[in-house]
């Protein structure tokens, strides 16, 4: 018996065996077919390094970085929402890229300013409203054009939207809120929407996912998110709120250790092209790409036409105004009706 | 006995000289090394200025030394495991503190350029060395007189308690201490404050509209699937072995599907089927004029879509101890004028306790441990494998609020498993004897039967309807909008381009990983399990009750405590193994071995000790005891660990998800993905695949395994018929 584990342990052990050199561990944190697209596009451009990719959460991604300080298995971590590429950043678990960053759009260069370099941006999405025409035509209720529509009692019942606490997506929309309307405002309008809500979920895409299948009647998400459920055949409508609406920055980032340094120097500066931006839309990837350059999808939210407040990432993204905000969030709006 | 110790030292020596001490670069089994030098066996280290390697080969020779030279048997005995443990002993602090990277214990102790240059992690050389010291330690404990002089015995305790304390503990402590965190150390009266807050313990939902703490949730959840799955269980069990139903195959395999399913499937099942745009209720909704509702998230439908999945588990545990009740206790009740009721309540239901009392402890520690379905379906109703998730991954990771909430979740196991031990107590349940007997279980009594149809049918009816609507998903456009039909999931996932013999799909990667761990860990699984079955059943020993509360421990820790913890532990020397596919075969063995505990122990605890006393009297040592007595008659019982911790392997999600790498990803962790990315047709069509092979891997594994032939016929006493 222990022979028998021995021998089969050995020999997986040497199936196990370490990187080598001119291999690339990318974590991508953007969507299965989006990643899978970078890295045969990629390995098409970089014949010689063979890139093994694995698609993980942001949060997942950072527990793991953290867990891994030291003597890190990941190079480069690309994609995923801004913020926990901002945190590793500011822990000191990436490193600068040093890659031109000049073509880039003004956020994506105002992420590697607060960062010293080490997150680059990559691509924007901006938050949103999302309703499921057919049950809003159902029950007769008028489709909402801003944020304080969603306070009416009309909704009653029909909103979902996820947990700050738990959810990137949600967090943004809590920061924004504070940015448009000032702190007290924003609890106030937040507590008073959290009247209308029927669940407060754990991740972020599932209130419009819920929406999509008609489990729900508005959602809060990201914008690209909704389009992509709306391309897939779902009833679902999308509302860029009147009052205007924050944003988030997807990004790369090299992390501090890699084994294959060039080779993650030379991923970032391909995620930085226009070329390769300009292909995501093949994937469904409805984001806004962040070089100036690059082509955006007609499907994509258009930037230009909705009202984007100046979303301070500096400020919302440290860990006291984020623990501040939060704490107040569970003190004022909370879970009041946790139980339906 | 004394050559078995002298064969591991010169095994151990062999490998301190011969093989490489370090992991290399390249793998164990590369022979670059022999040539280039740079992995040095620990003899060739210790040659070169690594003197820390030396005590392991120091402790192996003096241990030959002493095997020969010393006449007295007990001295020597004892002699030799003092050596073995100082070298153990050595080669363990050597480990933990010259590292390469990573944390260092006792940073100041051991300063200078060599030592703080570092090491890599250990390779095939000193697990050699550690295993022969290992053995010789515990042969030798034996041979003083311990465990009855029993070698084998002695060893198999001494070999599990080293890989439960170095895959279970050692990990584990990384994240635990945590808990005790506070800003710039380390603080116990900040502990217990935190521990006992409103938030975890509250019990606000009981007198006012506020909701309980997330413990009481998740211990109010626990008890109720505990309950609710070991009945539905106890009535599948008894339809199979108690009555003459006629189609218990099909019902067998219905049984078993949710088992099968990969997680998310069954949640988003029942939101399609009971959601409020679900197809049974717009039905009712039309029909009846019924208001459509959200109940299906929250308490309900978490508690419902765990009953669905642990029902098979508390089923897989009965079944073997409801067959084995013998017979002729159930004869003697009748003969006594005992009606059938009477028999099956006063005589086989408590013979059945430690069926019944493990299957409940299985049911309730996988519901307070289970993730995907209140992820999917809890929605306000907050349990704490979940709060554990999105304390580690969520967007303020709080390492220490995770530590201590899993702190709390221990604390529930470990109740119910005390609870457990109270309620069987010290009786005894042997029922499979030497002796023979008429091999006739009583039928149920009409009432009782009909009471069984009546629970079992409907469900197994639910269990049809929502695996048809997994199939009929996989097989549309887009579930629940367009029903058109279509292939398209079927062959995205799973394309073979037969021009080139390629397969294109893009599941086959994982797939192939996923199977070939699976199958891996599997045995692995069920070895380890059973022999700490047989230990904690058949053999008394200091600290027994501590020995099986520890190897439950894995399976009551959240898979995602395990998997960060996991990577604290072994991704820095002494033990490196992240980005393997060990670490990920180490995990589910771990992980899963609590489930061939249990149901191991359940089904030994009804073989009579007299057919072991009976082969040990003939001459026999306790290694052919077990394996030509015990083992055989534990079919069920192997099968049962086989098929669980098979399928464990491939459908768990929260331990996997910090572990896959690129070269190792995992079917469940590309199924997540594709659910987050909303791609639920492609989901479903992968999970469909994975059950359909995991249906026939079970069906495989029971034909090798084969059925216990206990010389009863497998028919159910029919009503007397007259003469």
């Amino acid at each position: 018996m222990k022979k028998l584990g021995l021998i089969s342990v050995a020999a997986l052990m040497a199936s196990g065996a370490a990187a080598w050199a001119d291999e690339l561990s990318v974590v991508c944190s953007a969507e299965q077919d989006w990643c899978d697209l970078m890295v045969s596009a990629f390995e098409a451009e970089n014949p010689d390094i063979d890139v093994l990719m694995v698609r993980k959460s942001t949060g997942e991604t950072l527990a793991q970085i953290r867990a891994e300080a030291g003597n890190p298995k990941i190079d480069v971590w690309w994609g995923g929402t801004g913020d926990p590429h901002l945190i590793a950043a500011e822990e000191g678990l990436t490193q600068p890229s040093g890659v031109d960053t000049s073509e880039l759009l003004g956020w994506a260069q105002n992420m590697a300013e607060i960062s010293e370099g080490r997150a680059i941006g990559i691509y924007a999405g901006a938050l949103g409203i999302a309703y499921n025409t057919e049950i809003l035509a159902e029950k007769g209720i008028a489709a909402p054009e801003c944020w304080a529509d969603l306070e009416a009692p009309r909704f009653m019942g029909e909103i979902q939207v996820a947990n700050p606490n738990s959810s990137g997506t949600a967090y943004t929309e809590l920061a924004t809120f504070v940015q448009l309307f000032g702190e007290d405002e924003a609890m106030l309008k937040l507590a008073a929407i959290g009247l209308n809500v029927n669940s407060y979920t754990k991740s972020g895409s599932a209130p419009s996912k819920a929406a999509a299948r008609g489990e729900t009647g508005v959602s809060i998400g990201f914008m690209h998110d909704m389009v992509k459920l709306a391309a897939q055949g779902f009833p679902l409508a999308i509302v860029a709120p009147c009052e205007g609406t924050g944003y988030e920055v997807g990004a790369v980032s090299i992390i501090e250790g890699a084994r294959n340094l060039e080779g993650a120097q030379a991923w970032v500066e391909f995620a930085l092209n226009a070329d390769t931006q300009s292909r995501a839309p093949e994937v469904g990837a409805f984001q806004v790409p962040s070089n100036s350059n690059a082509q955006v999808a007609p499907e994509s939210p258009d930037l230009a036409s909705i009202k984007l407040i100046d979303y301070d990432f500096a400020t919302y993204g440290s860990s006291d105004t984020r623990g501040r905000l939060l704490a107040r969030w569970d003190e004022e709006v909370g879970d009041p009706n946790p139980e339906q | 006995m004394k050559k078995t110790v002298l064969i591991w030292l010169a095994l151990g020596l062999a490998g301190f000289v011969l093989l490489p001490w370090h992991m290399t670069d390249d793998g164990l089994l590369d022979p670059s090394w022999i040539t280039d030098g740079v992995a040095a066996t620990g003899l060739f280290g210790t040659l070169a200025g690594q003197w820390w390697l030396a005590p392991a080969g120091l402790a192996l020779v003096i241990a030959m030394i002493l095997q020969l030279t010393v006449a007295e048997p007990v001295k020597r005995a004892k002699l030799t495991l003092s050596a073995s443990i100082a070298g153990l002993f050595f080669m363990a602090m050597q480990g933990l503190i010259i590292v390469r990277a990573g944390p260092r214990f006792f940073e100041g102790l051991l300063t200078g350029d060599v030592i703080m240059a570092g090491q890599a992690g250990m390779g095939a050389g000193a697990g050699i060395c550690a295993v022969a010291l290992l053995f010789a330690a515990t042969i030798s404990l034996s041979q003083s007189g311990k465990g009855q002089g029993d070698a084998f015995v002695v060893s198999t305790i001494g070999l599990i308690i080293a890989l439960v304390g170095i895959f279970v503990f050692f990990p584990v402590i990384h994240i635990l201490v945590r808990a005790f965190e506070v800003e710039g150390g380390y603080s116990l009266t900040e502990f217990f404050p935190r521990l006992f807050s409103a938030d975890i313990w509250g019990l606000g939902c009981l007198i006012g509209p506020r909701s309980c703490g997330v413990a009481i949730n998740s211990l109010f959840l626990g008890v109720m699937a505990g309950l609710g799955t070991t009945i539905l269980g106890l009535t599948f069990a008894l339809i199979f072995t108690r009555t003459d139903f006629r189609a218990k195959k099909f019902l067998r395999i219905l049984t078993v599907l949710p088992i099968i399913t990969p997680p998310f499937v069954i949640g988003l099942a029942l939101i399609l089927l009971f959601g409020r745009a679900g197809t049974v209720t717009e039905f009712f909704a039309d029909m009846l004029g019924w208001e459509k509702t959200r109940w299906v998230y929250g308490f309900w439908g978490v508690y419902f879509a765990q009953l669905l999945s642990f029902t098979p588990i508390a089923f897989l545990v009965l079944i073997g101890v409801v067959q084995g009740v013998s017979p002729s206790m159930e004869e003697a009740s009748q003969t006594l004028d005992a009606d059938r009721w009477q028999t099956f309540r006063f005589v086989s239901l408590p013979l059945m306790r430690p069926g019944l009392a493990n299957a409940f402890l299985l049911g309730f520690i996988e519901s307070i441990a289970d993730f995907g379905n209140p992820l999917v379906l809890g929605s306000g109703y907050e349990v704490l494998s979940t709060e554990i998730f999105f304390a580690i991954v969520g967007s303020v990771a709080d390492p220490a609020k995770a530590a201590i909430l899993a702190i709390a979740l221990l604390s529930l196991t470990m109740s119910a498993f005390i609870a457990q031990r109270l309620w069987l107590g010290k009786k005894s349940y042997a029922t499979i004897t030497g002796k023979a007997d008429s091999g006739q279980n009583a039928a149920l009594n009409p009432v009782l039967k009909g009471f069984c149809y009546a629970i079992a049918l409907p469900w197994a009816a639910l269990t049809l309807i929502v695996y048809s609507m997994i199939i009929f998903g996989s097989f549309v456009k887009l579930w629940g909008y367009n029903h058109s039909f279509t292939f398209d999931h079927y062959i995205r996932a799973f394309g073979v381009d037969f021009a080139n013999w390629r397969l294109t799909g893009v599941a086959w990667d994982s797939y192939f990983t996923t199977l070939t761990i699976s199958s891996i860990a599997a045995p692995l699984t069920a070895i380890v399990g059973l022999a700490t079955a047989y230990l904690l059943v058949r053999q008394k020993f200091v600290g027994k009750d501590a020995f099986e509360f520890s190897t439950m421990l894995s399976f009551a820790i959240p898979g995602t405590v395990i998997g960060v913890s996991y990577i604290m532990a072994f991704n820095f020397p002494p033990i490196e193994l992240t980005g393997t596919s060990i670490i990920l075969i180490i995990v589910f063995v771990f992980r899963n071995m609590p489930v061939g505990v249990r149901g191991g122990i359940a089904a030994m605890s009804q073989l009579d000790k007299s057919l072991d006393e009976a082969s040990i009297t003939l001459g026999a040592n306790s290694f052919t005891t077990v394996r030509r007595v015990i083992l055989p008659l534990m079919g069920p019982a192997i099968l049962a660990a086989l098929t669980y911790s098979f399928v464990r392997a491939i459908t768990s999600v929260s331990a996997v998800i910090f572990l896959v790498s690129a070269k190792h990803n995992m079917a469940t962790a590309f199924i997540v993905g594709r659910v987050e990315n909303g791609e639920f047709g492609l989901a479903i069509a992968y999970s469909a695949v994975l059950i359909v092979t995991m249906l026939a891997a079970i069906l495989l594994m029971q034909l090798l395994v084969g059925t216990r032939r206990l010389r009863r016929t497998d028919r159910v006493q029919q009503a007397a018929k007259p003469a």
